[in-house]
């Protein structure tokens, strides 16, 4: 319930009594006007379909993708990764409580932390390389330092930064390793500052939990997208809070946001077994990434360096990857012997990493 | 008393809801066909650089198993 409490002065109610319930009338009425509003604006800009656009484009020929490493050591299923900056080191977590760094290039494992809850569903790892962030079931989010020191106890270093009243489903640094955002069943995202534990900015709008969230790249501004449970995106202010853009086209829950490499758009996977491409600047949907065959959801999505494929990781075990501009399917990945749940291509592109329920990582 | 208290909370939840709306109602938008030429634009600009789009040479790819070399 995301409401505050506002009680009226009781003066204020007794002379109020009919009123409230035609403000109330009276507010429905202009914000279904205004959804209206908002439709016909959007319909007026779409003058064509994208894939219409991108017919005059080189169609993309067959691709051949291997898998190159597995990484193994997980004793569940393993629910979220992210890719250091040094493009080689991952991080990863598990239902089995732990949280993993590996060095994806040689597959050993170089730090292991064991957390107090199982489901740790998020994790990430700080832009200067030398610190993770993770949690889940535990409601927190909390930052380890990643010692040089490899007998060192990374436990004993631990800072909870995050305090949600429900559990944690995303997490990712800003910029810097002083700031977290994070996403939570409790149906909010938060800015918090790193250091002090202090919550920094709240983002109140979504109607039931948050699933996902990706930062703008940096060059775009202070912006962010989260998706949920209410089958909504939204995109954010971080200075204000303010929830500036919506997108309601999903069928069911969005399991993962990731912008485009420009910031203009941002590609959403949800249990609808499809994924969406939205336009920023066109404030509308521009493509959905789907099949007949295809019926089992998407639980993660990223894009390519130059945003033509989108790859997507889907409760059937197979990746599928998408011509973004044409909306055509290049190819279907196999490997995985159970859902795919986390998935993310390298910061150099080189590669993309995916996790799965069948507790090992793929590179 | 319980139920204007509710109906309370009701109307400022619509408030936000309109205020949001308006918020949203009122951006400036483009049109589809111009923001779909910009997303084409930018993979064209980018494509040459993109390892997984253009295939990667063994001796670029970090993740292929080279043969071992000697440095001398």
């Amino acid at each position: 319930n995301l409401m505050t409490d506002e009680s009226p002065r009781v003066p204020e109610m007794a002379t109020q009594e009919v009123q409230p319930n035609e403000t109330l009338t009276h507010l429905k009425t202009e914000s279904d006007t205004l959804k209206t509003k908002l439709e016909e604006e959007r319909a007026k800009l779409h003058d064509v379909e994208l894939h219409q656009v991108a017919e005059k484009v080189d169609g993309l020929g067959q691709f051949i993708m291997k898998t190159r490493r597995t990484l193994k050591g997980h004793g569940n299923k393993v629910l979220c990764m992210d890719w250091c900056k040094d493009k080689r080191r991952i991080v990863s977590s598990s239902q089995d409580g732990k949280v993993i760094v590996w060095d994806a290039f040689t597959t050993n494992k170089e730090h292991a932390v064991t957390m107090p809850c199982t489901w740790v569903m998020a994790c990430a790892y700080a832009p200067s390389g030398c610190a993770v962030a993770c949690g889940g079931l535990d409601n927190k989010c909390s930052v380890y330092p990643l010692s040089l020191d490899k007998n060192e106890n990374l436990a004993a270093k631990k800072k909870s930064v995050a305090m949600h009243t429900n559990y944690l489903s995303a997490c990712s640094f800003t910029n810097s390793d002083m700031q977290i955002l994070t996403s939570s069943g409790d149906g909010t995202c938060a800015l918090w500052d790193v250091e002090s534990g202090q919550l920094l900015q709240s983002f109140h709008g979504h109607a039931a939990d948050v699933l996902c969230l990706d930062l703008a790249p940096s060059e775009t501004g202070n912006t962010f997208v989260s998706g949920g449970c209410d089958k909504k995106a939204n995109v954010w202010d971080m200075r204000s809070g303010q929830c500036i853009q919506s997108f309601e086209t999903h069928e069911s829950d969005i399991n993962s946001v990731r912008y485009y490499p420009s910031g203009d758009a941002f590609a959403s996977g949800s249990d609808d077994a499809t994924c969406r491409l939205y336009d920023l600047r066109a404030d509308r949907e521009v493509a959905i990434y789907s099949k007949e065959s295809i019926i089992f959801g998407v639980s993660s999505v990223d894009f390519s360096l130059s945003g033509r494929l989108l790859f997507g990781g889907y409760n059937d075990y197979t990746i599928n990857v998408w011509d973004v501009l044409k909306g055509t399917r290049v190819s279907i990945l196999f490997g995985h012997e159970n859902r795919v749940s986390t998935l993310r291509v390298s910061p150099d592109g080189t590669a993309f990493c995916t996790g799965s329920w069948d507790h090992t990582l793929r590179v | 008393m319980p139920s204007k208290m509710h109906n309370a909370g009701r109307v400022a939840h619509a408030r936000r809801m309109v205020q949001q709306l308006r918020i949203e109602a009122s951006i400036e938008r483009i049109k589809v066909s111009k923001a779909s030429s910009d997303l084409m634009r930018y993979c064209g600009e980018h494509a040459k650089s993109d390892p997984l789009l253009m295939g990667l040479g063994a001796s670029e790819n970090p993740f292929k198993d080279k043969k071992p070399c000697t440095v001398l």
